[in-house]
C-alpha cells in the first residue's frame, strides 16, 4: 500500500517538474528581454529540479541512493542560480540594460 | 533491416554534418568544432557497437551474468582523451595563426599569404 | 525494439549538430557543441559505457568549452563571414562518403545483438577472468589499466606532449610578475563565495572518482579533469595571478612529467623483480595483490599527469590573453 502512495506522489512530482521545465523552455523563447529570459530560465533552475530530484527520490532503492541525489540536489541548487546570476552580471558590465515598460 | 540498423545510420549522418563543417566553412574555429563533432560521433558508433540487449554496465556485481562488452569503452576512453589534446593544440595554433595574420578566415589568410 | 530515450537524445544531438553548420555567431557554437557534447554522455549511459559517459561530460563539456572559450576570447571575433556560394562540391563529397558508409554498415550486426562476433574472442574471457585474476569490479578499469596497460602509456605519453606542445607555442618565457589580470571576478561577492565553497568539494569529488575508479565507473582521467577544473574555477573567479601562486607554472611542468614517469617506473619495477615490463603479477607477494598496487599506482600516475597538463593549458591560454591585454593588442 505504502508503495502505491510512494509511486502516486512520485508520478505527481515528476509531472509537475516536467511541466515546469517545458515553460521554462518556452518561456526562453518567448520572452521579449536578455534578463527576462533569465528570469524564465529560474523556474528550471529551482522549482523544476526539487520536484524532479525529489520524484526521483521517492522511488529510490535505499538511502544511499537518497543521500546520493540529496548531494545532486545541493550541487544544483549551488551552481544554477549562481551561473544566470554571472550571465545578468556580465551582461550589465557588457553594457546591455533591461527594455523597462513604459508608463504605470 | 532499417529497424535493426537505424543507430548507425544515425551516426553515420553525425559524421558527415561534422565533415561538412571542416570541409566546407571557413572559419578556422568551426573547423576545429566540427572535428569534434566528427570524432564524437565516432566514438558513439564504437560504443553502440559494444552494446548488449539486456545487459549490464561492465562492472561485477552479483547476480548478473550479462554483461555489456567492456572493450570498446576502454579504447574509446583512449580515443576521447587524445581527442581533448589534439583539440587543445589545434585551438594553440588558431591563437598563434590570429596573432601572425590577424585573421582566422581561410580566404584572409590565403590572400595575405598570396600577396605577399 | 525501439527505445524512446534513445530516439529523443538521438534527435537532440542531430539537431544540435545542424544548428551549428547554420549558425555564423561563434560563441553560440561552441555552447551548442557543449551541448553536444553533454547529450552525448546522456547517449553514453543509456548504452551501458558509464566509465565514457563520465570521461565525455567532464572533458567534452568542461575542458574543451573552456579552452574554446579561451580561443573566443583571444581572437576578437564572434562572427563569422558569410560563406562563398555555391557550395556544391562540399555537398557531393559528403553524399557520396555518406552513401559509401551506409553501404558498408548494412554488412554489420544488428544493434545490441549479443551474438554479435566482437562480443566472441578475447572480451568473454575479460569479463570471466578478470575477477580472479585482477580482483576489481570494474572491468573497463582492469582492461584499462592491466591487460592494456601499454597503451594507456603510450595515451598518457599523448597527454603530456599535447602539455608540452600547448607550452612550447603560448608559453610565456619570463615576464610572469608584472602580469595581473585585472579582469577577475574578485569584485562579485556571489561569485566569490560560492567559488569558495565548491572548490573543495570539488577536489574531494576528484579524490573519489581516483580511488573509487576500481568500484565503479571512474579512474585517472576523470580524476585529472575534474581537479583541474577546480583550480580553473578559482582561477577564474579570483584572477589568473592568485591561481599562480598558488599552483606555480613550474610545479605543474614537474608534475606532468612526475605522472608518466610513474607510470613507466612501476613497469620496470616489474622488470627488475623478475617479470616483463608493465607485469602487476611480481609487485606483490600474491598476483591479485600485485595487480592491485600496480593499478593503483598506475592510476595515480595517471590521474597527476592529466590534472597537471589540463591546469597548465589553461594557463597558458591565460597567460596570453593577459598579455595581450596588458600590450594593448
Amino acid at each position: 500500500m505504502i508503495l502505491v502512495i510512494l509511486d502516486i506522489l512520485s508520478w505527481i512530482c515528476l509531472l509537475t517538474g516536467s511541466f515546469l521545465g517545458i515553460s521554462g523552455a518556452v518561456g526562453l523563447f518567448r520572452f521579449p528581454d536578455f534578463f527576462t529570459r533569465i528570469h524564465a530560465s529560474g523556474v528550471t533552475d529551482t522549482m523544476c529540479t526539487v520536484l524532479i530530484i525529489g520524484g526521483l527520490m521517492l522511488q529510490a532503492e535505499s538511502w544511499q541512493m537518497v543521500a546520493k541525489l540529496l548531494m545532486i540536489l545541493l550541487l544544483l541548487t549551488y551552481t544554477s542560480p549562481t551561473s544566470a546570476h554571472s550571465l545578468a552580471k556580465s551582461a550589465i558590465r557588457g553594457g546591455l540594460r533591461p527594455t523597462l515598460g513604459s508608463g504605470d | 533491416m532499417v529497424l535493426g540498423l537505424y543507430n548507425y545510420w544515425i551516426v553515420v549522418l553525425l559524421m558527415m554534418t561534422g565533415f561538412y563543417i571542416v570541409i566546407a566553412h571557413g572559419n578556422l574555429i568551426k573547423k576545429v568544432v566540427g572535428l569534434n563533432i566528427f570524432q564524437t560521433s565516432v566514438i558513439i558508433m564504437y560504443v553502440s557497437m559494444g552494446k548488449v540487449r539486456d545487459g549490464a554496465p561492465p562492472i561485477l556485481t552479483d547476480g548478473v551474468t550479462l554483461y555489456s562488452n567492456p572493450l570498446p569503452h576502454v579504447l574509446m576512453l583512449t580515443a576521447i582523451v587524445v581527442g581533448v589534446a589534439t583539440t587543445a593544440l589545434a585551438l594553440s595554433l588558431v591563437i598563434r595563426i590570429n596573432e601572425a595574420y590577424g585573421s582566422v578566415e581561410e580566404e584572409d589568410i590565403h590572400t595575405q599569404e598570396q600577396s605577399s | 525494439m525501439v527505445n524512446l530515450i534513445d530516439i529523443v537524445l538521438m534527435g537532440l544531438l542531430l539537431i544540435t549538430a545542424f544548428a551549428i553548420v547554420r549558425m555564423r555567431d561563434l560563441f553560440a557554437i561552441v555552447m551548442l557543441f557543449s551541448i553536444y557534447s553533454l547529450a552525448s554522455a546522456s547517449f553514453f549511459v543509456n548504452l551501458d559505457a558509464v566509465d565514457v559517459a563520465l570521461t565525455e561530460a567532464a572533458v567534452g563539456a568542461g575542458i574543451s568549452t573552456v579552452l574554446m572559450l579561451g580561443t573566443l576570447a583571444m581572437t576578437r571575433r564572434h562572427e563569422e563571414r558569410r560563406p562563398r556560394q555555391p557550395h556544391l562540391l562540399p555537398l557531393f563529397i559528403v553524399a557520396v562518403t555518406g552513401a559509401v558508409l551506409i553501404y558498408g554498415t548494412l554488412d554489420m550486426p544488428h544493434f545490441a545483438d549479443p551474438a554479435a562476433p566482437i562480443h566472441q574472442h578475447v572480451v568473454p574471457r575479460y569479463i570471466e577472468q578478470s575477477g580472479t585474476e585482477i580482483g576489481i569490479p570494474n572491468i573497463v578499469a582492469s582492461i584499462l589499466a592491466s591487460y592494456r596497460g601499454f597503451d594507456t602509456l603510450g595515451e598518457t605519453a599523448v597527454v603530456f606532449t599535447a602539455g608540452l606542445g600547448v607550452l612550447t607555442l603560448l608559453g610565456r618565457f619570463g615576464r610572469r610578475e608584472e602580469l595581473s589580470d585585472g579582469r577577475s571576478m574578485y569584485h562579485d561577492m556571489i561569485l566569490r563565495v560560492i567559488g569558495k565553497a565548491l572548490v573543495p568539494l570539488m577536489l574531494l569529488f576528484a579524490l573519489y572518482v581516483q580511488f573509487h575508479g576500481e568500484l565503479g565507473p571512474g579512474g585517472g582521467f576523470q580524476a585529472g579533469v575534474v581537479a583541474a577544473a577546480a583550480f580553473i574555477l578559482y582561477s577564474i573567479v579570483f584572477g589568473w595571478d592568485r591561481a599562480q601562486k598558488i599552483i606555480s607554472p613550474f610545479a605543474l611542468n614537474i608534475m606532468m612529467a612526475c605522472g608518466v614517469s610513474l607510470y613507466a617506473l612501476v613497469g620496470v619495477a616489474g622488470m627488475l623483480l623478475g617479470g616483463e615490463f608493465l607485469n602487476y603479477n611480481v609487485l606483490g607477494s600474491y598476483p591479485a595483490g600485485g595487480q592491485h598496487l600496480g593499478i593503483f599506482l598506475v592510476e595515480l600516475g595517471v590521474g597527476i599527469t592529466v590534472a597537471a597538463v589540463m591546469l597548465s593549458i589553461y594557463f597558458d591560454f591565460a597567460a596570453r590573453l593577459a598579455v595581450r591585454k596588458l600590450e594593448g593588442e
